[in-house]
């Protein structure tokens, strides 16, 4: 819950919300992006974001992206992300 | 041997293992009388691990482990609370799956939803707003845990909840700073800190300036560093750097995820929600001054202390920890996780005693998962 994990952001789904689709390692999961989202929302759309508990906390670049992703593989924390992730979707059942 | 395999740049990791020697022979550092250096984040410490570092660093290179684990630092009466909670009738009680397994005086999160009591592990807590949404019967609590890389998403997820009106959802706010119990580690006699690794992601969102205080008040330097080994290294090698120069300053290794000063709407939202508390209690270290968060009075109505009455509050202090548990003396680099009577024994990752064997980022956890396997230099 510590390190954020790198997504790439593919849509804006509610703008009043701040409300944007991410994908991470493959997995599709709605993320509020109220911390990188500058003037433009639309801009966001392929950018790369860290991602904390469901927020998009930074920007980064794709290279940055691909190198942390590495990382949290290696100490297995990628993995640990994408279970939380497909717990919650248990848990709102 | 598996040096060039294990680092994604072997080179790299090497010259700087090469540099950081060198400067440690420089100022004099020896196994005897090493160079303490306090990683304060618990994913530098998995990373440390992970890879070997403090095998494959000089000798004269110690690694204090330091507080910065949230899961490993929440005091049993904290778990003891959120047991409560998650009790009463009608809660549905939700929380980051790393506090699920930490032990409570009874039982933990885990055993009590075993027996019963509704509670969901979710991801974020957007996941507990959208519980919320759906379930307008029941009244959602959210168990908000962590430093400030959690910190600003909470707050963010009770000024929507204020927005929408909501009036079934809660926080239990149990959030905490970094550079407070650095302070207090620093006015310990008894605690020997030459320099520090700062946090990466805890620095996205505040910036670099809280630790100030660090390099004028104390005369320490601090490195703000990334996660990769050789991200580690590069600030080793800094840090060692500042101290044969005779200097004390905060550096930012991590400038390409780290701003000088923080994420600003992060910290608009924490200005907003929170407030400090005039002291919390730490596992371990005790009462900390302005260590922890409460929410203000005028979003009183998520706050699940004010809405059920349990909370630190409300609790009696400093609650006694499990008999034999040494976990206190391990956060404070008194006892090397291996040093505790329980290591391995009575305090596995299968049936932790202590919170440091929960998290993957405890330093016990680490020992324990990575002793088997070295990284062994050639």
């Amino acid at each position: 819950m510590c390190l954020g994990i790198p997504g790439r952001i593919t849509a804006i789904t509610d703008p009043v919300r701040l409300m944007a689709m991410a994908e991470v390692s493959g997995v599709r999961r709605e993320v509020n992006v109220a911390c990188i989202a500058g003037n433009q929302l639309d801009d966001l759309v392929g950018q790369w974001a860290l991602i904390h508990v469901g927020f998009a906390m930074s920007l980064i670049d794709e290279d940055e992206a691909e190198k942390t992703l590495e990382a949290l593989r290696e100490l297995g924390e990628a993995q640990e992300t994408l279970d939380q992730m497909a717990q919650s979707v248990e848990a709102l059942r | 041997m598996k040096f060039a395999s294990e680092f994604r740049d072997p080179v790299a990791a090497r010259a700087l293992l090469t540099a950081i020697a060198a400067k440690a022979d420089q100022i004099g550092a020896t196994r005897a009388k090493p160079v303490h250096i306090m990683e304060i984040c618990g994913g530098h410490t998995h990373s440390i691990f992970r890879y070997g570092l403090d095998k494959l660093i000089h000798d004269g290179v110690e690694f204090i482990h330091g507080p910065g684990c949230p899961v490993c630092v929440l005091p049993m009466a904290r778990v003891d609370e959120c047991v409560e909670i998650a009790e009463i009738p009608g809660v549905i009680f939700t929380t980051f799956g790393d506090a699920m397994r930490v032990p409570g005086h009874k039982k933990s999160l885990m055993q009590a939803k075993s027996a019963g009591a509704d509670i969901r592990m979710v991801y974020s807590p957007l996941d507990a707003l959208e519980l919320a949404r759906r379930n307008p019967d029941r009244q959602v609590v959210f168990f908000g845990l962590g430093f400030e890389t959690t910190t600003p998403s909470t707050a963010l997820s009770i000024q929507q909840a204020a927005r929408e009106g909501l009036t079934n959802f809660s926080v239990f706010c149990n959030h905490i700073t970094v550079p407070e119990p650095i302070k207090a580690l620093l006015n310990d006699p008894d605690m020997t800190l030459d320099g520090f690794i700062g946090p990466g992601h805890v620095s996205m969102v505040i910036g670099i300036h809280p630790y100030d205080f660090i390099a004028r008040d104390y005369g320490k330097p601090l490195v703000v560093a990334g996660f990769e080994p050789t991200d580690l290294l590069q600030s080793v090698l800094m840090v060692l750097t500042q101290i044969a120069e005779g200097r004390a300053q905060i550096e930012n290794q991590y400038a390409r995820v780290v701003p000088e000063h923080g994420n600003p709407v992060s910290l608009a939202a924490i200005a907003d929600v929170y407030e400090r508390r005039p002291s919390f209690e730490w596992r371990g270290l005790g009462e900390i001054d302005a260590s922890g968060l409460r929410i203000r009075a005028k979003y009183a109505a998520f706050d699940a202390e004010e809405k059920f009455g349990i909370g630190y509050a409300a609790a009696s202090r400093n609650v006694p920890e499990t008999p034999g548990c040494a976990c206190g003396s391990v956060m404070t680099g008194r006892l090397k996780p291996t040093q505790c009577p329980q290591f391995g024994t009575g305090c596995t990752p299968d049936m932790p005693l202590g919170a440091l064997m929960v998290s993957s980022e405890g330093a016990c956890a680490a020992y324990w998962q990575y002793s088997g396997a070295r990284v062994v230099a050639e």
